[in-house]
């Protein structure tokens, strides 16, 4: 998809329905597997559909197009809400969804690059994802090409060290062409992020790492586009990390901010009462 | 570099890296780079001791130092493979085969990618630098992951052999794993004559009454062995197995069937090491022999010269002889 110089509402509107379908299809593919990541799907979703439907190029037909921009999910398990959008963009039959966790499926909790389309590296073990990014970007300055890599990352991912060395060799090679995307739910599976192991000030530690640093609400699309359109160019000398404010559960009320629904399984009634708040909302 | 100037009986860095005449990967590299831009190089601060700096000064835009930073490294060098990429990463086998273990199995093994990993100064090499700079479990770890061929070039020329065929034409992550450089050869190079194939095992001596099967720098060590056993009328077949997976079967169940009696030799633990996947095909086939496996034996080395370190473990021709004697009743 080509970026287009005025977002018109339409797309706008786009963007807002497919972050809904998103979260509907979380739900429908967790009741599947019995057990799955709500919550970090969901403070993902206006992100996902934000780089799917209007920012990113890349090309369903050809999924190893060579100068398709590349997206990496640092954290692995928001894949369950990754899965719908690449089956709907054209990946593959939204029918294959429906084997979700199940024996021989190619769709696990954590993405795989050898048995997805549309998925360019796989992931699943934290703190990995930015050093895939720099090697990806390292590639495409070697062979001349234009492509972004996008890493999206956990508040808890940064608490993996990796994150850092990956930091820092970013801003030493000059990786103008990689994006950081943090998902600041502020929740991981234990608790909350702050007083489980603090990793604030977030946007210090990028910015003393020599990253561009861009804040943003990551569930106001407007606000999502805005700042993805306005990165730097691929030439410049500074990696940009986004840094995105956002809420664990979004959109459905009894799981917002609770990190108790990091990983859960609804029971019939919650996942009526889920389903209309996901349907009902803005 | 710096421009401090040594006195001649100074140790220095730089004169000694030219005494690792046996760490070829960087040279051979070199070699090929023009002819395969998909060759990329990176080290964590180790590019002079690894000699990986040997095709990085000649192509810097395609060379990478990261730093005292192996799983950024290792899981960055995944990332380059998926863009097409062959990276060859290099540093200390403690450091890469050990330290950034999981980032192999989870970036580069499990995706199955086409990443060379060099640990070099493996097992004992470092000597007096100590345990957390040795690396005598690093055969387990690798061996232990799908995907993976890991290789123990018994010299340069072997190493130099192999890391052209992995760009040239083998598909899949490899670990290989090398030594000092400092070590005497076993293969003379020989121009378009391929020694070293990767996953096919060299009989570099026939014998009827014992079978060394050795890897890395204890194939030259088994050679002498073999040599004084000769001497005392044992008559000793040695194999360089430098591919430890995929192991050649067909040369170890020969060796079990036409002399009898196997010894292992490796610069590594003996717990899940070359030893133990010889063992595994015995006993998978149904031939039996006598068998013994010689590395170390579960503990950590002492420090010392290598030199002497190696006599103390037995892993020296003499030791090794003593040791096949024993073995042999």
């Amino acid at each position: 998809m080509e970026n287009t110089a005025a977002v018109s509402q339409e797309i706008i509107d786009l963007i807002k329905e497919k972050a809904k379908m998103s979260r509907l299809e979380t739900i429908r593919l967790i009741s599947l597997a019995k057990s799955g990541h709500y919550g970090s799907s969901f403070s993902s979703s206006e992100i996902f559909s934000t780089l799917y439907y209007h920012i990113m190029k890349y090309d369903p037909e050809r999924p190893q197009w060579k100068s398709r921009d590349r997206f990496v999910m640092g954290k692995g398990h928001s894949a369950v809400g990754m899965y719908p959008i690449l089956a709907d963009v054209g990946f593959f039959p939204k029918e294959e969804l429906d084997t979700y966790t199940q024996l021989g499926s190619a769709f696990g909790d954590h993405p795989d690059m050898n048995k997805i389309k549309g998925i360019d590296f796989s992931s699943g073990s934290i703190g990995h994802g930015l050093s895939v990014g720099v090697g990806m970007s390292l590639g495409a300055r070697i062979d001349g090409e234009k492509y972004r890599t996008y890493i999206l990352m956990g508040d808890g991912e940064l608490q993996e060290g990796q994150v850092w060395e990956a930091a820092m060799s970013a801003a030493n090679f000059k990786l103008g062409n990689l994006v950081a995307i943090v998902d600041n739910n502020k929740v991981t599976v234990d608790g909350n992020t702050e007083e489980l192991m603090n990793i604030n000030p977030i946007r210090e530690k990028w910015e003393s790492f020599g990253w561009n640093v861009v804040d943003v609400d990551g569930h106001d699309v407007e606000a999502l586009v805005e700042a993805f359109e306005n990165l730097p160019s691929v030439d410049s000398e500074q990696p940009t990390a986004i840094i995105c404010d956002t809420v664990a559960g979004k959109g459905v009320s009894f799981m917002e901010h609770g990190y108790e629904w990091h990983v859960a399984n609804l029971g019939e009634e919650d996942i009526k009462r889920a389903i209309e708040e996901i349907e009902g909302g803005n | 570099m710096s421009t401090t100037t040594f006195h001649k009986d100074t140790w220095e860095l730089y004169k000694s890296l030219e005494m690792s005449k046996q760490l070829t990967a960087g040279e051979t590299l070199a070699r090929l780079g023009n002819d395969h831009p998909e060759i990329v190089a990176m080290s964590s601060d180790l590019s002079k001791p690894t000699r990986l700096w040997d095709f990085g000064k000649e192509f810097p835009d395609r060379f990478f130092n990261f730093g005292l930073a192996e799983k950024n490294m290792v899981t960055a060098a995944a990332g380059l493979a998926s863009t097409g990429k062959i990276p060859f990463v290099s540093t200390y086998a403690s450091f890469l085969g050990v330290l950034a273990a999981e980032n192999i199995r989870t970036a580069v093994a499990y995706p199955n990618l086409n990443v060379r990993l060099i640990g070099t100064h493996t097992g004992i090499a470092m000597g007096f630098y100590g345990s957390s700079h040795h690396a005598t479990e690093d055969i387990s770890i690798t061996r232990a992951m799908a995907n993976m061929t890991v290789i123990s070039p018994a010299d340069g020329v072997a190493l130099s052999e192999m890391v052209e065929e992995s760009v040239k034409t083998y598909e899949g992550p490899i670990y290989f794993r090398v030594s000092r450089g400092r070590e005497e050869p076993v293969y003379e190079r020989k121009e378009n004559v391929v020694q070293n194939k990767i996953g096919k095992a060299n009989v570099l001596k026939q014998g009827t009454d014992l079978t060394i099967i050795a890897c890395g720098i204890e194939v030259n060590e088994s050679l002498k062995a073999a040599q004084q056993l000769e001497e005392q009328g044992i008559s000793t077949r040695v194999i360089d197995m430098h591919t430890i997976k995929p192991m050649d079967t067909e040369a170890v169940l020969n060796a079990a069937k036409e002399t009898g009696a196997i010894l292992t030799v490796e610069e590594h633990n003996v717990q899940g090491g070359l030893g133990s996947a010889v063992a595994e095909v015995l006993m998978e086939s149904g031939v039996s022999c006598k068998f013994k496996r010689h590395g170390f034996y579960d503990e950590y080395s002492l420090i010392g010269k290598p030199y002497y370190l190696y006599q103390h473990y037995k892993l020296d021709g003499k030791g090794i002889a003593s040791v096949a004697k024993e073995f042999l009743g």
